[in-house]
């Protein structure tokens, strides 16, 4: 029955209740939106790195090379020679290394020239059909798959660059051959094929033999590196983007920046070391947020303990006759103290609610701009467990003064003053 | 019924109230009269455990009222005392029948719908159980606290200045009611006012 009139009441007053409610759910949908963008996108950058320990590329900004290289969202640093990059392959610290070539996309999805072991580091292999072994023959993302409609043995044309615009390839039709394991990862979002078909579509006609050379070996040998490196000489002059290096002992990860370095005209970045760098420049802006989040529950808390502050004076002789009707102090402490946890609990359901609808729009545009999508269902419930809990705190705390004035009032001297 | 003994309170220094001695039996009614500032208030809210006496005592239904805790005070006052004041407050968010419930549930802690709708339709007010006490006019508004304040049957009812906002012709059908009422469900009634029309209607009557 309290609870039933402490719902009646903060209906009463449409205009307060609403505006509690707004700044309540504006707080808390900033705030659940940080804590789920935020655990995600760790999650999705750790998670791409997984196997990876160094990344081989061209001189310039090493974040840049990890962003092109393992995550796909960046430009290229530029090409580094395959003959030089392959001594470094061959290094006995590496476990495994996987080559990159960018070209081209199709309709927006890169179609990066590599090995089947690109396949291991970001996944389980391929779902159906079977890994890529002649030129031109691909294995697409699954995300690649259900958006663009590919099937196994169907034919497409790619386009020059990163843009889906770019010059269309008409010489040549890439075939699919296979579909990559989903993984939520970014090999969801590739078209993957072997390097020299990189070489052969924007080769020209005098090297045909030269690529020619290249597919059979690397049709033969998905795995067997050791042949490969046989037929190098072929490869002179071929260029590629990127190695994906795991090593064999950490030892590699210490060493070989400078090792490189010194070397060599190529770069090696650590994926961990940029992307920590990455997260805590963004740090500074979501912690930023985060205040602004703040700072709004704090005037919603303001908002509501004014609103009940204020009725308080009107509301004096309804409490006073709620203790003559028999209520105990006790119960009108309750009262003020429900109608403020019923608003608060209130804005903490439509924030929630708010925040994941945010998330998801958020998820639509930087799913087709960055290939890079959010669950707006997962629920972090520690971080918004915490949320719950201040939000609870909030109310109690804005309650308090006009709660204990409820329960010290004078039940004689405001009838008698009347 | 109710009996006071030797009461007497005080506000700070300078102002002492000494009250004479009153019994009112179940059934009967006692008209207190008086100037303003002769304490009527004052023995109304001592009556009704709203204030404590400096001395003296409240027996209402045989228990003295003077000696119950705080809390037991505010249950015995809900169950056994029932209170109409000059001005009609209510829970402005619950409608007409939901402020009547309210003063059984407080009470009981059950609600008793059937009597609650039988008392207000007593009083002539069927047509208003759904609407905000606010919309109602100050003389119906009245008689719907004549209803809360008997709700659960009390063995006093105290009234203050329960006519003096009113024209006489609703001040002539509030007072028939609470008496007719507090007859029919055997209360002991109290009322205290300035008001001079009442004196025919209450034969009963001391003067502070």
């Amino acid at each position: 029955m309290i609870a039933k009139i402490a719902w009646k009441n903060i209906w009463f007053k449409p205009l307060n209740t609403a505006l509690s409610i707004i700044l309540l759910t504006a707080s808390v949908a900033i705030i659940t939106l940080l804590i789920l963008l935020q655990e995600q996108f760790e999650k999705q950058f750790d998670s791409n790195i997984d196997n990876i320990d160094l990344v081989l590329g061209a001189q310039g900004s090493p974040l840049q090379l990890i962003l092109s290289a393992v995550y796909q969202i960046d430009a290229p640093t530029g090409n580094i020679d395959y003959t030089e990059a392959e001594t470094w392959m061959k290094h006995r610290f590496v476990q495994t290394a996987v080559p990159l070539a960018f070209g081209d996309n199709y309709k927006g999805f890169r179609i990066v020239g590599t090995t089947p072991d690109y396949l291991n580091v970001y996944g389980k292999g391929v779902n159906e059909g079977r890994p890529f072994a002649k030129n031109f023959e691909v294995v697409i993302g699954s995300a690649v798959a259900a958006k663009m409609n590919l099937k196994i043995g169907d034919k497409f044309f790619g386009s020059h660059g990163d843009a889906a615009e770019g010059e269309l390839h008409e010489d040549h039709a890439y075939i699919v051959t296979g579909i990559a394991v989903p993984t939520g990862k970014v090999a969801d979002n590739l078209i993957l094929c072997n390097i020299s078909s990189v070489w052969a579509m924007h080769g020209a006609g005098g090297h045909t033999q030269l690529i020619e050379g290249v597919k059979e070996m690397e049709a033969d040998a998905p795995g067997h590196e050791h042949e490969h490196h046989d037929e190098a000489v072929t490869e002179e002059g071929r260029e590629i983007t990127a190695v994906l290096i795991k090593f064999r002992s950490k030892m590699g990860i210490v060493m070989w920046p400078r090792l490189i370095a010194q070397n060599t005209k190529m770069q090696a970045a650590s994926p961990a070391i940029e992307i920590n760098r990455l997260f805590s420049l963004f740090g500074i802006g979501l912690q930023a947020l985060q205040y602004l989040a703040y700072g709004i529950m704090l005037i919603s808390g303001i908002s509501i303990f004014i609103a009940l502050y204020n009725t308080l004076k009107e509301r004096k002789y309804e409490f006073a006759l709620l203790r003559v009707n028999g209520a105990s102090r006790l119960q009108l402490l309750w009262l003020v103290l429900i109608e403020s946890l019923l608003l608060c609990t209130t804005g903490f359901i439509f924030g929630t609610v708010v925040g994941r609808v945010a998330l998801s729009i958020i998820s639509g545009s930087s799913e087709s701009e960055f290939k890079m999508s959010f669950n707006p269902l997962e629920f972090v419930w520690q971080k918004e467990g915490y949320l719950f809990g201040l939000t609870i705190f909030v109310g109690i705390l804005a309650a308090v003064i006009p709660a204990v004035k409820a329960y010290s009032l004078n039940i004689s001297k405001t009838l008698a003053n009347a | 019924m109710i009996v006071t003994k030797n009461l007497s309170f005080s506000y700070g220094k300078s102002t002492t109230f000494g009250f004479p001695d009153i019994a009112v039996p179940s059934g009967e009614s006692l008209l207190i009269t008086g100037g303003s500032g002769r304490g009527k208030t004052t023995l109304l809210h001592l009556l009704g455990g709203l204030l404590r006496p400096q001395a003296g005592e409240v027996v209402v239904e045989q228990i003295n009222i003077t000696g119950l805790s705080e809390k037991k005070l505010d249950r015995f006052r809900g169950q056994h005392i029932g209170l109409v004041l000059q001005q009609s407050y209510f829970v402005a968010s619950l409608n007409v029948l939901e402020n009547v419930l309210l003063a059984s549930w407080l009470a009981t802690g059950k609600q008793a719908t059937e009597k609650a709708k039988q008392l207000l339709q007593q009083l002539d007010l069927q047509d208003h159980l759904h609407k905000q006490p606010s919309q109602l006019s100050i003389g119906q508004q009245q008689r719907v606290s004549v209803a809360r304040a008997l709700i659960n049957e009390p063995g006093l009812l105290l009234a203050d200045e329960p006519t003096s906002s009113l024209d006489d012709e609703n001040a002539h059908r509030v007072a028939g009611m609470l008496a007719q009422l507090a007859k029919q469900y055997g209360t002991a009634l109290v009322i205290v006012t300035h008001d001079q029309r009442l004196k025919d209607i209450f034969p009963n009557q001391i003067s502070l």
